[in-house]
């Protein structure tokens, strides 16, 4: 299974701790994280399923590629990460 | 009066209370996050505050407990699969749906569309008729990269009807709880727009739409180049030539039980947006907007490039107190419905919203 990780700056609105789950691309990995706290899809992705434009996610050291599908491939051993994009403020 | 303000900043919640004839900031919520609304249910005390985070979207917090701790509720959201896949980028407005409808709460947002929830906040279903409505395709962003529902007037005679103002595109009236939607009656017009379509209902930017409680036919818009005012429920509006120093403005508040007294915040148009001369001034108008005082006292005269957004002035329920906050974090509070202003807090982050509870 694959290593989640949520960036830090994410833990201040919920909890959202390194976890494992199953699925073979982004979209799998995070639908199995998302219905164990259903809370944290809104904050990753906006009302039609797309990621934030804000948000970034990373399949290793790769930025996805399908910020609409999230069909990028994963693999047991890759680590999905879920960053914020820079922004000020 | 109101003992109580709620202010929606760029940087958290601030809770002001009155003690002993003084305003001091009681207590702080969600600090660093944006606020874009925020409402105090009469109903049954609950609160609610919006936020927009900048990178994690909209987002609802609901109080039961006065304030003291906040839940998350679901905020309203597009369905999925929608054409055009539109997704909220701002909860713009949150009004109650009147008292014979205790938890059910209206929301606007951007893009433009409006949502009921019937259970205090935990669901939401966006309203179809007005999302639906074909002169929506018109509608336009106004500084804001789409439309929106900026103000909702519910009517305290009968809450199924719903008077509402878009930024950009005009003003909706429903007398059906929405289920149905038509364009308010002309007298508005838009000098950005072609001079063939200056007088489109559906081309209005109606910065903020308020209606008097007590004489709920009469409605007052800060319209973005002008002043208009109804006394005919919205079937049709008058120009009001009267207002100084300028026409421009976001916000305006109309006294609860006189609906010829209401207050605006004039600045320098269009993307300017200061005050005129660096003055900030406060423009009230007692006899339906045939004339106006310019509201000086306490307020600053010089050097001043404050800016009150849409929903940063508030009038309290007694008409006396009003309260205006500004993009530069200086919140006023008046006790003589305008006539003398008071610094109640000066460096707070910039303040969105407004709201005495």
């Amino acid at each position: 299974m694959a290593q989640v990780v949520f960036t830090a700056n994410l833990q201040r609105h919920l909890v959202c701790p390194v976890q494992t789950a199953p699925g073979n691309t982004v979209r799998g990995v995070l639908d199995h994280v998302f219905a164990a706290q259903p809370r944290l899809r809104s904050y990753i992705l906006d009302d039609q399923g797309r990621v934030r434009k804000h948000v970034a996610i990373y399949v290793n050291a790769d930025r996805i590629t399908d910020n609409v599908g999230l069909s990028d491939l994963v693999g047991d051993q890759d680590e999905v990460f879920v960053a914020q994009a820079l922004s000020g403020g | 009066m109101s003992e109580r303000l709620l202010i929606g900043t760029r940087k958290g919640l601030f809770d002001l209370r009155r003690d002993h004839d003084t305003w001091t900031v009681a207590g702080a919520s969600f600090l660093g996050d944006p606020i874009s609304m925020l409402l105090a249910d009469p109903r049954d005390g609950t609160l609610y505050a919006a936020q927009a985070l900048g990178h994690f979207g909209v987002k609802l917090q609901r109080s039961r407990d006065n304030g003291a701790t906040w839940q998350e509720c679901p905020a309203p959201a597009f369905p999925a699969g929608e054409a055009d896949a539109p997704s909220v980028s701002y909860l713009f407005c949150l009004e109650t749906a009147g008292a014979d409808k205790p938890g059910w709460i209206w929301c606007g947002t951007i893009p433009g569309g409006l949502f009921l929830s019937k259970d205090h906040g935990e669901t939401w279903s966006l309203n179809d008729a007005l999302w639906r409505l074909p002169e929506r395709k018109e509608w336009m962003g106004g500084g804001f990269d789409d439309s929106g529902v900026a103000s909702i007037c519910v009517d305290p005679r009968r809450s199924d009807a719903i008077v509402i103002g878009v930024s950009t595109g005009g003003v909706w009236l429903t007398d059906d709880a929405g289920a149905s939607w038509r364009p308010s009656g002309g007298g508005m017009h838009a000098e950005y727009m072609p001079p063939q379509r200056r007088y489109d209902t559906t081309a209005q930017d109606v910065h903020r739409l308020v209606q008097c409680s007590a004489a709920p036919d009469t409605f007052w818009v800060q319209h973005h180049n002008g002043v208009f005012r109804s006394t005919d429920r919205a079937r049709s509006w008058q120009e009001v030539t009267a207002i100084r120093p300028a026409k421009f403005g976001f916000a305006v508040a109309v006294h609860p039980n006189d609906p010829d007294t209401a207050w605006f915040v004039p600045g320098v148009k269009d993307e300017c947006r200061i005050p005129v001369d660096a003055k900030l001034v406060v423009a009230r108008t007692r006899d339906g907007g045939r004339s106006f005082d310019v509201l000086t006292e306490g307020l600053p005269q010089a050097n001043a490039y404050d800016l009150v957004y849409r929903h940063a002035l508030d009038v309290d329920a007694s008409g006396t107190r009003v309260s205006m906050g500004s993009t530069t974090g200086h919140l006023w509070l008046s006790e003589d419905s305008g006539d003398h202003w008071a610094l109640i807090a000066g460096h707070l982050p910039p303040i969105t919203c407004v709201r005495f509870c």
